[in-house]
């Protein structure tokens, strides 16, 4: 693959006084989330960065005011964006048993026109990506769904989504880690813990890991 | 570990805070800390501790504390009318408490939060290097919950400088708690607004919803329509503000989400976050756009306030 020359499409923009965001594309991309995750690592090397976090194909940056402005950091931003990344790790894989068992799963096949063992047969076949990391503590966006299974989000967001939830949305699927409010679409669920509060650090999925779901029975 | 003062009653919510855990927001725990940060500082400070010390947030009203041992304190932040064994006593400022002293507080005056700092620092579970209370996950501070009857508080150490009370910082130069204009530079999605929402948004008042806590204010008022496709979900901030589909601005605080997906229109810098940490539910706001160059100077004139008590 060669490097890539330029980076047209990198857009940096303040967040505040102490962080920035840079954006590399706008596509839900797997090259993308790759340099992102490679430039927030490089980030975080450096003494004025406090914290540099990848998201699907940025990075939001938190720095230290006291030693570097935004500008400082927004062209360092764009020489190192310049540059071919290190090659990336294949991430680690996860095999995750999942019941399909979920409050969702009958309407999600029948809006999908599916059965419920084609809708299992679909998720369960593809190894999805960690796009990133965040949102609250242990969730992970994994992708890309496959079409046929893309549903807009719920009109009306379940108040409290049981922990260990496997379900989908957009483009997207994911596990509830934590008893939260959610308006993804429930199709199953796992007893695997992807919140771990007392390992360091405390999430099972970090971003560039890859994720594949197995039918277990009830 | 000395035990310093007992928890008569914990007053209505408090909490163990520093200054939050940015290192462990890439596994999306939120960073935490104080919401004040500007008065967590002064009141470490103002007892000889470094900033970065655990104080305890106080949100809506104040703690009834008893001293087991002879301490110095300092209260900072919102004004909670501060008493020592019933007598009216000075908040910015290091008070010393004999044994069986009592800290209690009358009615709210002004502001949300205030901030109680121990000479010595305050002891705390640790969590993901930091000392900051998270509800969410149950680590931190006090087992990772809110303070309650019949704790006690202890300090790890003797203060790093000899703590003297009657030390103070003066009303001049804290953050301007009385003005509720908040300023902000212009988030990355702004052009996600049309000019008329722009100034809609900047020119306007907002009041906060009874949805505002530690994790961000929903903020009533000019409802702001958006363009443009959905977003890729990124790194938030404290201080930002994002736009839902509903129109209805979020101002971020201390436990916001670590990411989103919905357009910010414009972050809160980090001179104002002090005042907007110290508004209640009912409050009108205001946001004010300034540039890059004034949010520094406004962080400097804090950081010098804070420098002339170390």
């Amino acid at each position: 693959m060669p490097p890539p020359r330029s980076t047209p499409r990198l857009r940096i923009q303040p967040l505040g006084d102490t962080a920035l965001l840079a954006e590399l594309g706008t596509r839900l991309d797997t090259a993308l989330n790759t340099r992102a995750i490679a430039l927030a690592a490089a980030l975080k090397k450096r003494r004025d960065v406090r914290q540099a976090i990848a998201g699907y194909a940025s990075v939001t940056v938190h720095f230290d005011p006291d030693q570097a402005t935004y500008d400082s950091l927004a062209a360092a931003i764009r020489r190192l964006a310049a540059t071919r990344p290190p090659m990336a790790e294949p991430g680690r894989l996860h095999r995750i048993p999942v019941t399909y068992d979920g409050q969702d799963l009958d309407d999600v096949a029948a809006r999908l026109q599916l059965s419920r063992q084609k809708v299992i047969e679909i998720h369960t076949s593809a190894i999805y990506r960690v796009f990133l990391v965040g949102f609250v503590p242990g969730w992970a966006y994994l992708g890309p769904l496959a079409e046929a299974l893309e549903l807009p989000r719920r009109q009306v967001p379940r108040t409290l989504v049981p922990a260990g939830s496997v379900a989908i949305a957009g483009r997207q699927t994911g596990i509830y880690p934590l008893p939260t409010p959610g308006g993804w679409h429930l199709i199953g669920r796992t007893n695997v813990k992807l919140f771990l509060p007392d390992s360091d650090p405390p999430c099972l999925f970090r971003a560039g890991d890859r994720v594949k779901f197995f039918a277990t029975q009830a | 570990v000395t035990v310093v003062l007992h928890v008569q009653d914990p007053g209505l919510f408090t909490t163990i805070q520093d200054l939050g855990r940015l290192n462990a927001i890439s596994a999306g725990v939120q960073p935490g800390g104080a919401m004040d940060r500007f008065a967590h500082s002064a009141a470490n400070l103002l007892v000889g501790n470094d900033p970065g010390q655990a104080s305890l947030e106080c949100t809506l009203s104040g703690p009834h504390l008893v001293a087991e041992h002879a301490c110095v304190v300092a209260i900072t932040g919102a004004d909670f009318d501060p008493q020592i064994n019933g007598v009216g006593a000075p908040s910015w400022t290091g008070l010393f408490l004999a044994p069986g002293d009592r800290l209690a507080f009358g009615a709210r005056r002004a502001g949300a939060r205030i901030y109680i700092a121990v000479a010595g620092g305050i002891e705390a579970d640790r969590w993901l290097g930091s000392s900051s209370t998270n509800i969410l996950a149950a680590r931190g501070g006090k087992e990772g919950r809110p303070l309650k009857s019949g704790d006690t508080i202890s300090i790890a150490a003797g203060p790093r400088r000899p703590a003297v009370s009657g030390r103070g910082l003066p009303n001049a130069i804290r953050p301007d708690y009385d003005d509720h204009t908040l300023f902000a530079v212009a988030g990355p999605q702004i052009k996600r607004l049309t000019v008329e929402g722009r100034s809609l948004f900047f020119g306007s008042t907002y009041r906060l919803s009874n949805n505002s806590d530690r994790m961000g204010y929903r903020l009533d008022g000019p409802l702001l329509a958006t363009s443009g496709d959905e977003l890729l979900s990124f790194g938030l901030v404290s201080g930002a503000v994002q736009v839902p589909r509903n129109g209805q601005p979020i101002l971020l605080m201390a436990d916001a989400q670590t990411a989103g997906g919905y357009p910010v229109v414009a972050t809160v810098v980090s001179a104002s976050l002090p005042v907007a940490a110290q508004l209640l539910p009912g409050d009108e706001v205001r946001f004010a756009e300034v540039t890059l160059e004034r949010a520094r100077q406004m962080r400097q004139t804090l950081e010098s306030a804070l420098a002339t008590l170390r």
